[in-house]
This record gives structure tokens, sequence and C-alpha cells, in this order.
């Protein structure tokens, strides 16, 4: 699968789920090489801006869309990443800040 | 500059925010040492990953250090300010 084609995939999922990806495509397409990268390497679509030890187990809450993006975008419209934000978010209704890190630091190997 | 800080980046090679960061850097034509800790195995990886969480508890990246400053994240405002170029 190349980006445009995951890009074309996630967003007709994710979109009727509120999620929407931020409108900078560019940034997104690089993250989106990221996922691809990470499937490549560790077998399952790690977070692109997060250290997957490789372990799909110790990984299970990282495998995008992770498990803290509901709570990020709730919080603060946007996931970690910044790679799914709200509508807020993308309409610049609301300020755009870097995502403080939820996941626990034992988990980072 | 007579005075740069020692500026180091750890980051991951497929973090847009790391990027972002780097790319701040490199505009303001700060010299800088970096690490993507991703593509790193074994004691080296182990050795980097203490450095961050020293720096950094949450271990989460990009972590920057510009001289005693550490900045979690990619926030413009702060690096500039921490480069004294704000």
């Amino acid at each position: 699968m190349n980006v445009e084609e995951l890009y074309e995939k996630l967003r007709s999922i994710q979109e009727p789920k509120g999620y929407y990806f931020n409108k900078d495509k560019g940034f997104v397409y690089e993250l989106l090489r990221g996922l691809l990268e990470n499937k490549e390497r560790y077998g399952y679509m790690a977070c692109p801006c997060r250290l997957a030890s490789g372990d799909r187990e110790n990984d299970a809450d990282i495998v995008c869309p992770c498990a803290y993006r509901e709570p990020d975008v709730r919080e603060y419209g946007a996931c970690f990443c910044h790679l799914y934000v709200s509508k807020d978010w993308n309409e610049d209704k609301i300020p755009h800040v870097a995502v403080p890190e939820r996941r626990p630091p034992e988990k980072i190997k | 500059m007579a005075d740069e800080p020692d500026v180091k980046v750890y980051a991951l090679s497929t973090c847009g925010h790391c990027k972002n960061a780097k790319k701040l850097l490199d505009e303001c034509n700060v010299s800088y040492d970096s690490v993507e800790v991703d593509l790193l195995s074994g004691d080296q990886r182990q050795a980097i990953l203490e450095e961050v969480k020293e720096l950094n508890p949450r271990c989460s990246f990009p972590t920057i250090r510009i001289g005693e400053k550490v900045i979690v994240g990619y926030k413009e405002d702060e690096i500039k300010e921490a480069l004294g170029i704000s």
C-alpha cells in the first residue's frame, strides 16, 4: 500500500467517527510514511511519534490509532502526533498545542 | 555566536514533530547533535534511553536539550527562547 492509498483508506474509516486528518497534508503524509515504515519494521503500524519496542503486546496501546487518541483529541483537539485532529482544531477554533505524553514511561524500551 | 549553547535533539526517524524541531534549528543556523533512538539497538539504545529519561521522565520525543534547558515536544517559542533568538 502506498501513502495515497493509506490516506484514503484511513480517512474513509476515521472521518465518520469524528477524527479528521490534520489539514497539513504534507505533515500527514510524513506520518503515514512513518506508519508504513513501522509496519515494515515491526509488523504493525506503531505510532510514528513514539518509540516502539518491537513487542506487539507491549506496544498494543500505540498501534495507530492509539489508545490515547480519544482522550487527547477530547482534551487538546489533536492526538499526540497531530495526525488525527478535531474539526475545531482544523478550523483554528482552538489553539494548537504540543500534546503531553500519556503513555506510561515503563512501556518505553 | 561565540557563546552558542550545546544543543542535543533526541528524536525518532519517523516522527513529524522531531523533523519540525530539527528543521527549526536548521533554519536558525544552530549546530546541534542529534540521535534517532528508534534506529538504535542493544546497549547503545539503553544508554540513550537513560539519558532521555534523566532529562524527560515521560521519555517522549522529541526531547531537546539546549544548554541546561530541556524542551519536551516541538514548542517553537520555547526553543527560540532557549536559544536566545525569540
